[in-house]
């Protein structure tokens, strides 16, 4: 059948820059460029090109340039050319519309219409460079009150402190699983979490063996479709997560496809090499709220109350009441996940559509939790769009204990946010389980530019909350007076819990 | 409902020493403290952990990584060896949902009947059920390399049998009644989205029981071979006759691909 399909890229080159050294042939997975010996010339097929910039980065005399093609389809709002592409897609392969990364729908992105406050005279700011700063956060449960004892004059403390984590800076990598990430990958987030003094988060395709000497600093997700999850992976995490959704794609499941399950991530996942993974929407143990207390205390038993256990939800239109039942439930930790949360593979229409911003959602959960007395009962940590430290900054002064990094740590290790993870060819070697593709990402090269990335945010946030006068992170938490909106409605402000700038 | 108070059980939560055995009185305790006690005498190295009037304590088991004995005498709650690695549990009455779930090693025997989502997801290890099983058994039940899980249902099942399944063994008997030869299989949905493992029923099913991602032949003679082993060892825990189970027809359910969503998208 021919295909309608226009190419999304036109690649050009400058054939006077290029020195046919073709390093765009070798680089590009998608076969895009290729040399004619006889015409001496490097060539393009446009229609194959994604748009990474891999070539683009690496041509050594900036002969190429990669742009959208402007290619006019005939004018109309509803009409318009993404609907065109997908529809004639659909129709020449009769198949669900598969992408990558996080939504990229224009909906509102609250963290850009809110403001931060800073002192001005009556209230010092304090200089982080000079003065200590506490950015330290412990995730877990908090008791209601204290009990101090102690005898001969000397204190101690009554009350047993359920799990905690011990997070230098509150920013955790996002769940990412071996199978949607390559295995340098993995170890580049597994490094950098340990070298930072904060977590990653394994997503649900197990844990490498290799990798297990990084388990203090280790979330391993436990999901409907239980890969790789056995009696060593519950003991080496440092915490458990349930995973219940996902914001690329609240309410289904997911299906790694069997030509991603190689000898590896056949030997992580515990599954026979070439088989579909498939992660069933629910779990199928967990029908109710009772259900899950059921699956966060089989945990804790199985690990000996010695973790805490979060549970992660998609961002929906009644997170409030599901995460009130999920602190009733037992959860030390809650996470949530916002609309452009990302993925290695969603159905396009899902990823685009389904879902709340994360902003609305922490805003209510946090409500919620605090007037039903019991936000100490479990931390929040929310992800899905956070890209700089001042979303950081934004997102706890909302209510959030710490935040996960998803894409913005990918795009640390080089991702362009191509959306085309579901493909496996990833040419920046991430995702992709192609030895020759994954083998571009160095490991050690990719923990620093991660450890680079926490250490310049952490200083940032700083930056911020020395400006608020403010020296820890602590009194930031839930601190909705130092924000303000700009250019939201009354209703959005009375979600969000703060006020208009200028008020 | 009135239960006996066992008087030779002991006082409840605390251990009673008998020949190298540990005996404890779960009368009323909560299942927390109930198994810390338990975790507590396997981590001793005791062989035997016998447990009196256990009523409804759940995760049984769960968190031991040593292949201690675990004699329960009553009916224990949801989720009896959940993420097991390596305990042998029996049970003298029913057990409830979520027996196995996510197992890893150990062996279950229940003399009774389980409920629903009986070896969910579970990757190793035997579990033996002398009667039926609610919904949804062997759900997602899974093989990889030497860990090969295998249930035993002495009874019929409900529905939803081996759905998502993508490995392992499951052998229903269909022992209704006085063991009757044929028997018809009530249960719907069988192996719904399977894409892997085998399940083997003893008497029949019609083409509409069956999901669509399932099929089912005629055993063979070698397919009875291979399961006349687990046959044999049901029967040595419950008391039937094996060479008389055997002697019946099979019907040997298998996956018609381990791709089963491989068409769905547009890449
Ligand atoms: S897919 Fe990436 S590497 Fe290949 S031509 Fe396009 S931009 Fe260059
Ligand atoms: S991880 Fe790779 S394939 Fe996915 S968006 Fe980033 S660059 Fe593209």
């Amino acid at each position: 059948m021919k295909s309608y399909l226009l190419p999304q890229f036109l690649v050009d080159r400058d054939d006077y820059r290029c020195i046919r050294c073709e390093v765009c042939v070798r680089q590009c997975a998608f076969d895009v460029h290729w040399y004619d010996g006889e015409e001496d010339a490097v060539f393009a097929d446009e229609s194959k090109c994604v748009g990474c910039l891999r070539c683009v980065t690496l041509c050594p005399t900036n002969a190429l340039v990669v742009r959208h093609n402007p290619t006019q389809h005939p004018p109309n709002a509803n009409w318009t050319k993404e609907v065109l592409q997908n529809i004639y897609k659909q129709a020449e392969t009769g198949g669900v519309l598969l992408t990558g990364m996080g939504c990229d729908k224009p909906y509102p992105i609250y963290w850009d219409r809110i403001v931060l406050d800073a002192s001005q005279v009556t209230n010092p700011s304090i200089d982080p460079l000079r003065e200590p700063m506490e950015l330290r956060t412990y995730l877990g449960a908090k008791p209601d009150a204290l009990k101090i004892g102690g005898k001969e004059g000397k204190l101690s403390l009554e009350t047993r402190i359920t799990p905690q984590l011990k997070l230098e800076t509150p920013i955790m990598f996002s769940a990412i699983s071996y199978g949607a990430i390559s295995y340098n990958a993995c170890e580049s987030l597994a490094r950098a979490a340990a070298e930072a003094g904060t977590y990653y988060n394994t997503g649900e395709g197990g844990l490498h063996r290799n990798l297990y000497k990084y388990g203090d600093h280790t979330i391993c997700q436990v999901a409907s479709g239980r890969f790789g999850v056995h009696a060593d992976y519950l003991e080496v995490a440092a915490a458990l997560e349930i995973k219940i959704g996902q914001g690329a794609k609240p309410g289904i499941g997911g299906h790694l496809p069997g030509e991603k399950v190689s000898a590896e991530i056949s030997r992580t996942r515990m599954i026979p090499k070439g088989t579909d993974a498939l992660s069933p929407a629910p779990h199928h143990d967990i029908y109710s709220i009772e259900d899950l207390a059921q699956l966060i205390y089989a945990l804790k038993e199985a690990t000996h109350w010695e973790k805490p256990v979060s549970v992660k939800i998609a961002a929906v239109h009644n997170s409030a009441a599901i995460a009130s039942g999920m602190v009733r439930a037992g959860a030390d930790i809650i996470a949530l996940d916002g609309i452009r949360g990302g993925t290695g593979a969603a159905p396009t229409m899902i990823r685009d559509n389904v879902g709340i911003p994360i902003e609305l959602a922490l805003a209510a959960v946090d409500d919620r939790l605090r007037q039903e007395g019991i936000r100490n009962r479990a931390s929040i940590v929310v992800a899905g769009g956070i890209r700089s430290s001042a979303d950081v900054v934004k997102a706890i002064a909302l209510g959030a204990d710490a935040v996960y990094i998803g894409t913005a740590a990918l795009v640390a290790l080089g991702c362009h946010v191509c959306q085309k993870c579901y493909t496996g060819k990833c040419n920046w070697g991430i995702a992709t389980q192609d030895p020759y593709l994954s083998k571009r990402l160095n490991p050690e090269v990719g923990a620093r530019r991660l450890v680079n990335l926490l250490n310049a945010w952490s200083h940032e946030i700083m930056e911020m909350l020395g400006g608020m006068g403010i020296n820890a992170i602590e009194s930031l938490r839930g601190n909705r007076l130092r924000l303000r909106g700009v250019g939201l409605t009354q209703e959005e402000l009375d979600i969000l819990g703060i006020k208009h700038a200028g008020a | 409902m009135r239960i006996d108070v066992d008087h030779h059980a002991g006082l409840p939560g605390v251990f009673v020493r008998v020949d190298g055995k540990v005996k404890i009185n779960a009368r009323h305790m909560h299942y927390r403290e109930l198994n810390n006690m338990v975790k507590a005498a396997a981590s001793e190295g005791v062989e035997e952990i016998v447990l009196e009037n256990v009523y409804g304590q759940r995760y049984i088991g769960s968190g031991i990584r040593r292949p201690v004995r675990i004699v329960v005498h009553g009916v224990p709650g949801n989720d009896l060896g959940a993420f097991m690695d390596g305990p042998r549990i029996t049970v003298d009455r029913n057990a409830q949902d979520g027996v196995g779930n996510t197992m890893n090693s150990g062996l279950i025997v229940v003399h009774g009947r389980a409920g629903d989502i009986v070896a969910m997801g579970m990757r190793g290890g035997k579990i033996f059920i002398r009667d039926g099983v609610g919904y949804r058994a062997a759900i997602h039940m899974k093989e990889y390399r030497k860990f090969r899980p295998i249930l035993v249902i002495g009874g019929d099942t409900q529905d939803f049998l081996g759905e998502y399944m993508a490995g392992g063994l499951v052998i229903v008997l269909g022992l209704k009644g006085k063991g009757r030869r044929k028997v018809k299989f009530n249960a719907r949905h069988i192996g719904t989205g399977m894409h892997g493992g085998t399940i083997f029923l003893r008497g029949e099913v019609e083409d509409h029981q069956l999901g669509k991602e399932a099929a089912a032949v005629p055993a063979t003679e070698e397919d009875k071979d291979f399961i006349r082993p687990f046959v044999e060892e049901y029967a040595g825990y419950f008391g039937a006759n094996a060479a008389e189970i055997m002697g019946s027809d099979f019907l040997k359910v298998y996956a018609r691909s381990h791709r089963p969503f491989g068409g769905l998208y547009a890449y």
